[in-house]
């Protein structure tokens, strides 16, 4: 029998679920060098900021049983190089709607760059993140407050036309609230998880292995918790929420879209296996035939 | 263009206490060039180990490491007919048509790993290297017969002295008073930095960074240079002199 598994995201019918993460597979070209990248549900293209930036020093990764700590520290382009010349490039390799990650450091920048990127035709859906610090607010993440997350969803809204999902940090209490608040603001969607904050020490040298001491935590070990966020957040929220974090087989994105996501992000297992998207959206209709599923939309969020 | 593909280890033994030497057999048509890298998967290991390609033909390829951590550990335990997952066609090797008459390849402990295929390529073009290798010590010294095998002139030296030159391989271009035409490097950074800063010849090195991916997506290895970001895994990580920013 035919398996569908096709999703909708506000109104973006993708063939499948299967979406590599920010920050995990550039602008998708260069991995067009392992497969064809067509067959994927979409692209979410590595965080872009108003500027250019360099990013963190060196080292910037550590590794972790089943996981790695990033502190790449956003290295782009800029938004005016990322519509001139990754977009392009993106586009001649990729035919499908993609999806734009935004990043700011105040409540500016990320409506500067949404609003230059939400006349893209090729992005479908924006997706902010408000992990970043707001300079403006002491350097806390724009996304540990609800209102602060509030503020800035309020704000993009006012000059995109496009969907919205924001994608929250897990480093919260009350992820909940935050997600709630982002809703009433009028997010039309919700992401999550981006990165834990970790850390590792070379006991030898008795330093950081990162240079940048601290960073992001993600990958196989990080699945768990995803799946309690975005249980909680579907269940609380009415608006459709992409999972992410852990994400490396078939059967993680069936277990995903159970605990209420409509869509899947797979991000650090593309850096071990650069075909982890393709093998799992190969391997999707024989788990869904070996789980009795006929439609990937009917088991979103089945568990009570 | 990369490719993934499963190795079988046809050989994977001792140099030194520290230092194997591995042959896989498998699919390279992938490999361009001296100076490019493999990312090994380790069984059990998150993250694939980046290893230089020392040497490689139409069926093999062979790699020397440094036992270090518990990744290289487990590299180290396998045995002839092991299965092994590499990536292949990664990074930008050593320049291996330079003009040049008589380059000096540089090595600095496991640095001389990728030096050997360029000399055995710079030598079949009638270019005559002189390969100048650096160790801690005597019982660390790996390699040196395998250059001398391929015709080419060898220099070793010792931070103790106890082979070779006393010092680094800089020692050597002063002791021996070297004249070279141009450089090819590969070592620690600490090494690297005294050749780019000690040597007045024109040349090229090879950095060594933790990287994720290996091939270009994730920004784990960019380094600032002269010319912008560049990523150590895709536009390295053999770098011209000139383009690097000491700090
Ligand atoms: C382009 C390139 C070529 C290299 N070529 C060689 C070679 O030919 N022979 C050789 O012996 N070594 C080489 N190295 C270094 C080699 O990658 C590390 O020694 C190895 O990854 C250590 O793994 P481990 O599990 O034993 O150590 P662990 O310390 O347990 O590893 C933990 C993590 O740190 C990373 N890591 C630790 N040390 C290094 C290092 N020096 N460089 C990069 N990542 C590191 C590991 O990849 C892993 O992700 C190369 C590195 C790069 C970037
Ligand atoms: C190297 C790296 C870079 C990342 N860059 C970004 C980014 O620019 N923007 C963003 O929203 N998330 C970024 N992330 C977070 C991922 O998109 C994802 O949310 C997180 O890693 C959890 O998923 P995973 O466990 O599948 O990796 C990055 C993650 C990694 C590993
Ligand atoms: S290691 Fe991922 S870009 Fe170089």
């Amino acid at each position: 029998m035919e398996r569908d598994m096709k999703v909708t995201l506000s109104g973006v019918t993708l063939d499948n679920p299967v979406i590599p993460a920010s920050g995990c597979f550039g602008y998708g070209y260069g991995m067009s060098e392992f497969y064809d990248i067509n067959i994927l549900g979409s692209i979410s293209f590595k965080g872009t900021t108003r500027e250019a930036r360099y990013g963190n020093p060196l080292p910037r990764v550590a590794e972790c049983s089943a996981g790695m700590i990033n502190a790449v520290g956003l290295q782009n382009p800029g938004i005016d190089a990322v519509i001139s010349e990754e977009l392009p490039k993106m586009r001649e390799k990729f035919h499908k709607p993609i999806i734009a990650n935004i990043s700011g450091f105040s409540i500016d920048e990320y409506v500067e760059c949404c609003r230059k990127i939400d006349s893209q035709e090729q992005v479908a859906i924006i997706e902010l993140n408000v992990s970043c610090p707001n300079v403006h607010g002491g350097g806390m993440s724009f996304g540990t407050s609800p209102n602060s997350v509030a503020e800035v969803v309020r704000a993009v809204k006012k000059v995109i036309t496009k969907p919205l999902y924001v994608k929250l940090t897990p480093n919260v209490t009350d992820i909940v609230a935050i997600a709630k608040a982002a809703e009433e603001a009028g997010a039309d969607g919700i992401c999550l998880i981006n990165t834990m904050l970790g850390m590792r020490i070379d006991t030898r040298t008795r330093r950081p292995i990162i240079a940048n001491k601290m960073g992001g935590f993600s990958g196989a070990a990080v699945f768990p918790v995803a799946v309690r966020m975005v249980y909680q957040v579907s269940k609380a929220c009415s608006i459709p929420v992409i999972g992410c974090g852990g994400v490396e087989t078939a059967a993680d994105v069936i277990e995903m879209m159970m605990a209420g996501a409509t869509a899947v992000e797979v991000g650090a297992a593309n850096l071990r296996n650069p075909y982890a998207c393709k093998e799992i959206i190969e391997a999707l209709p024989k788990e869904m035939e070996r789980l009795g599923i006929e439609r990937l939309t009917d088991i979103i969020g089945i568990v009570e | 263009m990369y490719k993934r593909d499963i190795y079988t280890v046809t050989e994977n033994r001792p140099l030194s206490a520290k230092t194997m030497l591995m042959v896989l057999e498998g699919d390279t048509q992938y490999i361009g060039s001296a100076g490019e890298f493999v990312n090994v998967a380790v069984e059990g290991k998150f993250l694939r180990r980046p290893i230089s390609i020392c040497d490689y033909d139409g069926q093999t390829i062979t790699l020397l490491y440094d036992i270090v951590g518990e990744g290289t550990k487990i590299m180290s335990q396998l045995t002839p007919g092991a299965k092994l997952d590499l990536l292949t066609g990664l990074g930008r090797g050593f320049s291996e048509d330079k003009e040049c008459l008589r380059p000096a390849l540089l090595g600095g402990g496991i640095g001389c790993a990728p030096l050997y295929n360029l000399a055995k390529k710079l030598l079949a073009r009638g270019v005559r290297p002189v390969v100048i290798l650096g160790f801690n010590t005597a019982k660390d010294v790996v390699a040196k017969e395998m250059f001398e095998r391929l015709g080419a002139e060898v220099y070793v030296a010792t931070v103790d002295g106890s082979m070779g030159t006393k010092g680094f391989v800089t020692d050597v271009v002063r002791e021996k008073s070297l004249e070279c035409d141009y450089f090819y490097a590969c070592g620690p950074m600490p090494m690297l930095r005294a050749v780019c800063g000690d040597l007045e010849w024109s040349g090229e090195v090879s950095l060594d960074e933790r990287m994720a991916c290996g091939f270009g997506v994730c920004m784990c290895c960019s380094v600032e240079t002269r010319s912008g970001a560049k990523r150590i895994c895709k536009e390295g990580p053999v770098f011209m002199k000139e383009d690097l920013i000491w700090k």
